[in-house]
């Protein structure tokens, strides 16, 4: 703790390969959205501007699969990232999932949650969060999820010819509309929630960079997830997770990238609120 | 019984001559002796002509007819030599047939229809007998070419109806000077003049040839009508009937001119003999007298020559017609109404050139063309043939210095209908910039950067003489003729377009029907395998098929166009163009049997489940696509769901959160030392120990 103090050490709360895999969920993540929704909202001015950016729908189509693919591979590097803790850690899937560092929903999220709402209401203390929030917890589930549905009717559209020979062929247009749908859900969601949940709301205003850096102030982890820090300072393990805070150069660098994904996506969020109110087909 | 007056007329006698006493005692005797005769012995006795003549031989005979007094002196040795002369006199003065003699006065006419009745019937429907019918005073009676008492043969040399005489016989009304000319429309003038100058003039009346050609011969005796009426032997169509009559092989040395065959056939379209030939001036040598192209140029090789009525010049470059079209006519061939006899023979010419006299079918469409109509009501913008065509420079359409070469027409027709130019000016349909949008179009490409004779121009599509609005049913663009107007170039198009949908053959319907330039434009015309036709072509499609277009656009495919990319299905890539057919047709695209072939034109390995694909698909059916409406539904439930959950809990954070940082600067402003271990719970903390019992809400 002294030590802690006397350096300008900082947390590390990601891991580099997380780090690392969510800035290629932005960049997949983006070019998704932007290609995707080029089509979605074809009707629309921006739409074809973009499309023709992108160099074309053979080409957007192109870029769409390619990240498409990045995304799955995003996936299953997380996959194999949790089978090799398991193995490295030794330990079973019961603890990983049901564990206290777990992503798994538990009851003290529960508690959390409408701990919460009563502090919205001032009916109470603002709860004292472990190392996952559960917003934090329903965007991995929500990644979790739209990769699952989204990837699986993705990849019907892909491949029509082949999906067609076990499934009916109207069941292509079911499968558009859910692909499209909910990449609207996953698309909205993202830029509008968890963008205010992590980098919007006042005390993290504009932008966290943790998830890029992977380093945060100890002060920070104190106030927001006072309870992992309680336990490091329990366990005295606090010391094992503290690193040296990166070059200025690197934050800066962190910070034209979190500006550019966050322009991107409020722009995204601003083209498809203009095509539904006021182009809407 | 009746008592006869006795005129004093009767009784009187001419003074001039001797014997005046014997004769009107003669005179009274004989009447008395006729009246006794009549009074005698009833009506028992007929009229013999010396009964007649017992009077009429009497050169001094006087009578009244319509209060004039005439001579009723009929001379019997003429009559005797008439062709009359076995009939009685009552066989014509048929009145008298049983009349006491000597008569009433003011006889009937005599009627020689009686015997003559299809000479007379021809008559009265003639020129001559409306005339009388109409009560025209100089109009002729049969008398009046025939003679009275003295009526001849018409073989008889002194007959006024024999050939050599009925020229003059004709010429007594129809020359310069007579009341006839003077004061009733006759079109031709010095009749009598020019015939006896033409060749047939002159072998009747210079050689004595009798077979040569006389009034009557064209005219015919007693039909005469005039060229106006259909009926009349010198009609325009009746015309080479009428000269055949004598030149029977006359097409054969005509062949240059026209078809032989279609002399008869054809007479209307073909130029009638006189077109060349003018009437009553024909020559042997037609053009070579004082009118050949040699006397033209005396006066018009002149370069400052100029019209004396308005000035305009009239120089005649004789290179141009040398190198024109009409290298091998002559002046007066179009230039027609000179006359040989005249110093300058061109004065006669009261007509502008008529084209049509040789180009007759060509005059006929102009005619009722646009361009004709408006010339035919005077419009000083209307085109004739030379605004085209040129006029001594004239040109064959095959000549690349013509004005009507293929790759020149459309500059020829700009100098109209070009946007600013008279006839675009006046013009209020829907077409504009024609000329510069033909320009640009893939015909218009194909004419002027690839010199494609062939390709199509303005009059390829319009006709060159036969140009009608769109609007006229039968105008070669008016939407029923359209496709077999693009079908002349374009024909195995045009079989597959008849026998689709969109045909008027196939599909009976009010609504109007898509034709070639529905989707292809008039004058825009673009490869249809360039990118923004295929784009446009969908638009074109959902202008009738709104519907389907709709949700054609929100599939996969629609989407994709929607961008403004055509690598993608588009209607016509499954409907076909120009061969769409109901689905229902076994011969569809998308009929069962074509449909699975039609999807693997993209998709190569489609099967006929993958062909279940709903192409046209929309969300908005419940009853058409549940399955569609539903999961559309379910998934906005969820979006919505999600957000409002979100949403709001991001809303309610929010003051809190705003709360909590300007709590936190404060904090850093006053920094208490003392508070530093319990820096993270702020005054929240305090305020929920205040009401520690509320574990849950």
């Amino acid at each position: 703790m002294p030590d802690a103090e006397a350096t300008p050490k900082q947390y590390l709360r990601f891991s580099r390969l997380n780090r690392v895999l969510h800035i290629i969920m932005i960049v997949s993540f983006m070019s998704l959205a932007l290609t995707g929704m080029t089509l979605k909202f074809s009707y629309t001015a921006w739409a074809g501007i973009l499309s023709r950016i992108f160099g074309g729908y053979e080409s957007a189509g192109y870029i769409h699969r390619f990240a498409a693919v990045l995304m799955f591979g995003i996936f299953t590097a997380h996959i194999t990232d949790v089978v090799r803790m398991k193995r490295r850690e030794k330990r079973t899937w019961r603890s990983i999932i049901f564990g206290p560092d777990s992503m798994m929903f538990n009851k003290k999220d529960l508690h959390d949650f409408t701990g919460s709402i009563k502090w919205f209401f001032h009916q109470g203390p603002r709860p004292k969060f472990g190392r996952w929030t559960y917003w934090e917890k329903f965007d991995y589930f929500a990644v979790f999820w739209g990769i699952a549905v989204i990837g699986f009717t993705g990849l019907m559209l892909w491949f029509p010819e082949i999906f067609t020979l076990v499934i009916p062929g109207w069941f292509l247009n079911v499968a558009t509309i859910i692909h499209s749908d909910e990449a609207l859900l996953a698309v909205g969601f993202i830029f509008t929630v968890h963008f205010f949940n992590t980098h919007l709301r006042p005390e993290k205003f504009p932008m966290d960079i943790v998830v890029f850096t992977g380093r945060m102030d100890i002060e920070e982890l104190k106030e927001d997830k006072p309870v992992e820090y309680e336990t490091h300072q329990q366990n005295g393990t606090l010391g094992q997770h503290l690193v040296e805070p990166y070059q200025p150069i690197v934050i800066r660098a962190v910070k034209v990238f979190g500006w550019t994904a966050l322009t991107l996506g409020f722009s995204i969020v601003v083209w498809i609120i203009y095509a539904m109110l006021f182009a809407y087909r | 019984m009746r008592s006869v007056p006795v005129d004093p007329n009767l009784l009187r006698l001419p003074t001039p001559r001797g014997g005046v006493g014997i004769s009107q005692f003669f005179g009274v005797l004989s009447l008395l002796i006729v009246m006794a005769g009549v009074i005698l012995p009833g009506r028992a006795q007929a009229q013999e002509n010396s009964d007649c003549l017992t009077c009429h031989e009497d050169r001094s005979q006087q009578g009244h007819r319509k209060g004039k007094v005439i001579s009723v002196f009929v001379d019997a040795v003429k009559f005797a030599g008439s062709a009359h002369a076995s009939l009685s006199c009552v066989s014509c003065h048929a009145d008298l047939e049983g009349k006491e003699l000597p008569h009433e006065e003011d006889l009937k006419p005599v009627d020689c229809g009686t015997c003559h009745a299809t000479e007379q019937a021809l008559h009265a429907k003639s020129l001559h007998g409306m005339a009388i019918a109409r009560g025209d005073e100089l109009a002729p009676h049969c008398s009046d070419c025939h003679g009275k008492h003295d009526i001849l043969p018409v073989k008889n040399k002194n007959s006024p109806v024999y050939p050599l005489n009925i020229p003059f016989l004709c010429g007594k009304c129809h020359q310069e000077g007579t009341p006839v000319q003077k004061a009733r429309v006759i079109h031709q003038d010095h009749i009598l003049e020019n015939f006896s100058e033409s060749i047939h003039g002159e072998g009747l009346l210079k050689k004595g040839l009798i077979v040569a050609p006389n009034c009557a011969s064209c005219h015919t005796a007693h039909s005469i009508l005039p060229h106006t009426d259909p009926a009349s032997s010198i009609a325009r169509k009746n015309i080479a009937k009428t000269c055949t009559a004598c030149h029977a092989m006359i097409e054969v040395v005509h062949r240059k001119v026209i078809k032989g065959a279609l002399w008869e056939k054809e007479a209307h379209v073909l130029p009638a003999c006189v077109d060349c030939h003018q009437p009553h001036k024909i020559r042997k040598v037609f053009y070579d007298q004082g009118m050949a192209d040699k006397d033209c140029m005396r006066c018009h090789a002149n370069e400052g020559l100029k019209a004396s009525s308005d000035g305009r010049p009239l120089f005649v470059l004789a290179d141009d017609v040398a190198h024109s079209r009409h290298a091998k006519i002559a002046c007066s061939q179009c230039h027609a109404g000179v006359n040989a006899s005249h110093v300058r023979p061109c004065e006669t010419i009261t007509q502008k050139v008529d084209c049509s006299s040789c180009h007759a079918e060509v005059g006929q469409q102009y005619q009722k063309s646009k361009h004709g109509q408006l010339q035919a009501a005077n419009d000083a913008n209307a085109p004739t043939c030379k605004e085209c065509h040129g006029t001594h420079t004239v040109k064959g359409k095959t000549d690349p210095l013509s004005a009507t070469f293929p790759t020149k027409v459309p500059l020829l027709c700009a100098r109209c209908h070009r946007e600013g130019n008279k006839a675009a000016v006046r013009y209020t349909g829907s077409q504009h910039q024609i000329i510069e949008r033909y320009a640009e179009s893939i015909h218009g490409q194909g004419l002027t950067k690839s010199g494609l004779t062939v390709t199509a121009m303005c009059t390829s599509c319009h006709t060159a003489h036969s140009i009608l609005p769109t609007s006229d049913s039968l105008s070669s663009v008016n939407p029923r003729n359209l496709p077999s107007t693009c079908g002349r170039c374009h024909h195995g198009v045009e079989e597959q377009f008849e026998k689709s949908v969109h045909s008027v053959n196939m599909t009976k319907t009010d609504k109007p029907l898509p034709v070639c330039n529905d989707c292809h434009t008039a004058h825009t015309i673009t490869r249809a395998d360039a990118q923004g036709f295929k784009l446009k072509l969908m638009q074109q499609c959902g202008r009738c098929h709104e519907e389907i277009a709709k949700t054609y656009f929100d599939t996969y495919h629609g989407k994709v166009s929607q961008l403004g990319y055509t690598k993608t299905a588009k209607c016509y890539d499954c409907h076909g163009a120009h061969d769409i057919l109901k689905v229902t047709d076994p011969q569809s695209h998308l009929s069962r049997e074509n449909v699975v072939q039609t999807c693997q034109k993209c998709h190569e390995g489609a099967t006929r489940r993958f062909a279940g694909y709903l192409t046209h698909a929309t969300h908005h059916d419940p009853a058409k696509y549940p399955f569609l409406f539903w999961t559309f539904w379910g998934m906005t439930s969820l979006l919505i769901g999600t957000f409002i959950f979100g949403g709001i809990h991001t809303l309610l954070w929010l003051p809190r959160a705003l709360q909590m940082r300007r709590e936190h600067r404060l904090k850093a402003l006053q920094p208490p030392p003392a508070e530093e271990e319990t820096a993270p719970s702020n005054d929240e903390t305090s305020a929920t120990s205040d009401t520690p019992g509320d574990p849950d809400a």
